[in-house]
């Protein structure tokens, strides 16, 4: 398998008044043409993973890493504008909620437009044509229609489609997807996801998909990496999510309700500070 | 308790009284206004302002009323008057020095009055809603509507020249501002979930006023008082400059502007002096409520 | 005797052209000491209903009726001791400038208790938060934390009828087992009537008993939880919903 992209000890640091936190500690992994899962409860560091591996962290926070390379070139070595040709050009992020993602005060139509013009050179009729070709290719039928509405007039799931379609545009070697289907129903969910399983496949992209939901990971990725505390704590395929060894992912496992095994009280996790302490896990292949 | 240092103890993460939650706190927000050195720079400025107000007659090294016709207009330097004498050969930095106790005296009043009358009137407007709403929200766009300084001479006109009229006309168009902001904050408290469960344990609209949004909204109020404090020492000079605020011989600074005004080509000192004494108010209060904001906007914070 | 009855029940919000139907004909029974629970997706108008029964939702017709009650417009004050609810965001449900002490010890002298202070500290325990954590500010406390705080306010007036609004939604998978943990056993120490809205079907089958699964503001199907488990839903759209949460 061919690796698109390699993440070597990756620091994620926010200086305070208590001393300096870290929020990432030490991770690394590979990505090569896959749907990789990164799972973990609030503030355990994965949407910083998602967001450092682009630089995108705000001061005061620090990235540091030995190196992010994507195809064989480092990109922390890259200055700030040449970070932004990578984002969105080869790296692109989906947000887990549509409408702050999008231009409130301009149709929908527009915004495709203009993003795909921004990347390419073409006249407005061909941006026109291509925008609708993008929505129609994440299932979008009525696509004129929804070309001249405005973000507030999308349900929930119609705006996550669209701001995948933006994303898929300049068409990005990598997708990293931040909780983009918890704001959504569970029928719109399913919908999402197949779309996103499907470009992916057709296009030969790389696919970070970070989620709080273990079974959505385990059912929809091909690797996940289980994070605690800002370190990986565990690599496992992700049919194999059920067979998992380390006691935090057991415990989380565990502590989820189930329809088939009902039960007087739920697990409850019995967190030891060990896990915290240990090294990463290195989630390289 | 002993092997703990105080700063420790109002560091802590859990506070054991209510005493020592209120001190954590405060200590807390202490800290963060302490960083920001603009702000500590406009600190000081006032507090420097307040310390020559409290101790003018020790300060000022003349009687701040003594004319002396023989010495008038004296340049920057002269001896024993550093700052020179304005036309009546009067000490100009000691009736700077006195003055400061008249500004302080109407950015205290004003600070008293305009944004207590905005708060009750937007809460009330923004958290009853309906008729009260549109009332009283036409009733400040009355306000609103006429140009500022215009309405306070209005006022004065009205009641009379002197400085407690014109604090009382400065106050009475400073509030409609300070209300649209308390209603608007208002408006959007009061949909939050902490509303409805206060509602939830019986709690009247009095009470939801005054102990859940007003502390809410209290805050960005004081850093908008802060920010128009220049605004208002402003508009009191002006009053003064345009003969309708402070009265002769009293030294606002306002006032002093307005005498030095006929002699401003040949002795510029005379009206430049208490221009630069209201620039540096203005410009601390102004430093000041930006360091305010950061520490109080609970938006920002956190 | 029932401890909740809700008979044709619809809920609007706006008037005239604006006028939105939210929830339309909902009928139900939630017997005392049970627990009834509602789903659907967002937008299908089951929070709605809580909030109609608590009284937060103002334009409602058709009948409701709590401990053989029947409620008008406006509640009594008595209302509220019988009948309290937790909401679903605890970083919003909580004054941010209110320590815990200042939220639960208000709501005790709301409900005209006397002894504030030892009724504070029996109500922490009640809830396995402790002591330390009575001075504390919402911004030194973690979500689930906070919800056992809202938890503890709601529990204050001593109420019989507990509305849960996705009390868990907004947390981690591990502390939603301790939340959910500490409601069952709540129920079961003080024999509470709860009606539980949530998203998360597997969260309604481990806590309720029966549940009406609810679709564009109206209830499509009552079932006990055996038919939920089981997947025996016979409504399509129940069966469309079990289909995709497992």
């Amino acid at each position: 398998m061919d690796t698109l992209l390699d993440v070597q000890d990756l620091w994620v640091k926010f200086p305070s008044r208590q001393g300096v936190f870290d929020a990432v500690r030490g991770v690394s992994f590979t990505l090569g043409r896959e749907r990789l899962g990164i799972v973990g409860e609030s503030g355990s560091g994965k949407s910083m993973t998602g967001r450092a591996i682009l630089r995108l962290i705000r001061p005061p926070g620090i990235v540091e890493a030995k190196q992010i390379s994507l195809g064989g070139v480092d990109l922390m070595g890259k200055s700030e504008k040449e970070m932004r040709a990578v984002r969105g050009q080869r790296i692109s992020m989906v947000m887990q909620d549509p409408k702050f993602s999008l231009n409130p005060v301009m149709t929908i139509g527009d915004q495709i437009i203009e993003a795909y013009r921004q990347h390419n050179r073409a006249s407005k009729t061909q941006a026109y044509a291509k925008a609708v070709e993008m929505l129609e290719a994440v299932s979008i039928r009525d696509a004129d229609r929804v070309m001249r509405a405005y973000p507030h007039e999308m349900s929930g799931g119609m705006g996550q489609r669209i701001m995948i379609a933006m994303m898929l545009i300049p068409n990005p070697e990598i997708l990293i997807a931040d909780e983009p289907t918890s704001a959504l129903d569970v029928s719109v969910q399913r919908q999402v996801l197949d779309i996103m399983d499907k470009l992916v496949k057709d296009r030969g992209m790389g696919l970070i998909f970070i989620s709080h939901d273990l079974n959505l990971v385990a059912d929809f990725c091909d690797r996940v990496l289980i994070m605690y505390a800002g370190r990986i704590v565990e690599i496992c395929q992700a049919d194999k999510l059920s067979e998992a060894k380390h006691p935090y992912t057991r415990g989380l496992l565990n502590s989820l309700p189930r329809l088939d095994a009902p039960r007087d009280h739920l697990e409850v996790l019995k967190r030891d500070p060990a896990w915290a302490q240990a090294p990463s896990v290195s989630g390289r292949v | 308790m002993a092997d703990q240092t105080l700063r420790q103890w109002l560091l802590t993460d859990t506070p054991t009284s209510r005493r020592h939650a209120k001190l954590s706190a405060i200590y807390q927000g202490w800290l963060s206004f302490r960083g920001n050195t603009m702000a500590m720079i406009g600190l000081w400025i006032l507090l420097a302002l307040v310390g020559i107000a409290a101790f003018a007659p020790i300060l000022s090294p003349h009687d701040p009323f003594v004319q002396d016709l023989g010495n008038r207009l004296a340049p920057l330097g002269t001896e024993s008057h550093i700052l020179g004498t304005d036309s009546l050969g009067r000490d100009i930095l000691s009736r700077l020095i006195y003055g400061s106790r008249i500004t302080l005296y109407i950015v205290a009043l004003v600070a008293l009055i305009a944004p207590v009358v905005g708060l009750l009137v937007g809460t009330v407007s923004g958290y009853v809603g309906g008729w009260v709403d549109v009332v009283l929200m036409r009733i400040t766009d009355i306000f609103l509507a006429f140009p500022r300084l215009v309405l306070a001479l209005a006022f004065v006109a009205a009641l009379g020249a002197g400085i407690e009229n014109a604090v009382l006309a400065i106050s009475l168009t400073a509030w409609p501002p300070y209300a649209r902001i308390a209603r608007a904050e208002t408006l959007t408290i009061r949909a939050a979930d902490y509303i409805s469960a206060i509602q939830l344990q019986g709690a009247g609209a009095m009470r939801i006023i005054t102990r859940h949004i007003w502390p809410l909204c209290i805050s960005s109020l004081i850093v908008r008082v802060t920010l128009d404090m220049a605004g208002i020492i402003l508009a009191a000079a002006g009053l003064g400059f345009l003969g309708l605020g402070a009265q002769p011989p009293s030294p606002e600074w306002g006032a002093m502007i307005s005498e030095g005004r006929r002699f401003i080509l040949d002795h510029w000192w005379v009206a430049t002096m208490p221009g630069l004494a209201i620039f540096t108010v203005s410009l601390a209060f102004n430093l000041l409520g930006d360091g305010l904001r950061d520490v109080l906007d609970p938006k920002g914070g956190e | 005797m029932s401890m909740l009855d809700i008979n044709d029940l619809n809920v609007w919000f706006g008037h005239g052209r604006d006028r939105v139907d939210a929830v339309k004909g909902a009928t139900f029974t939630v017997a005392r000491g049970e627990s009834f629970g509602l789903v659907g997706e967002s937008g299908s108008g089951k929070s709605t209903i809580l909030r109609a029964i608590s009284g937060l939702a103002p334009l409602w017709s058709g009948g409701m009726a709590v401990d053989g009650t029947a409620l008008s417009k406006q509640r009594p004050k008595a209302f509220y001791k019988t009948v309290q609810m937790v909401f679903q965001d605890p970083y919003a449900s909580l004054h941010p400038r209110h320590s815990v002490d200042q939220v639960l010890g208000e709501t005790l002298h709301l409900h005209g208790f006397g002894d504030i202070d030892a009724r504070v500290v029996k109500l922490l325990d009640d809830v396995g938060l402790g002591q330390k954590f009575r001075f504390r500010y919402p911004h030194q406390l973690s979500g689930g934390q906070r919800q056992r705080v809202a938890i503890a306010r709601a529990l204050a007036p001593e109420p019989e009828l507990l509305l849960l609004d996705e009390p868990t939604s907004a947390l981690d998978v591990s502390v939603q087992a301790e939340i959910l943990n500490l409601l069952v056993d709540l129920r079961r120490d003080r024999g509470l009537t709860y009606v539980m809205v949530s998203h998360d079907l597997s969260v309604v089958g481990h806590m309720c008993e029966r549940l009406a699964v609810m679709q564009n503001g109206q209830i499509v199907e009552i079932m006990g939880v055996e038919t939920l488990r089981k997947m025996e839903a016979k409504h399509p759209y129940s069966q469309s919903l079990l289909a995709a949460s497992v």
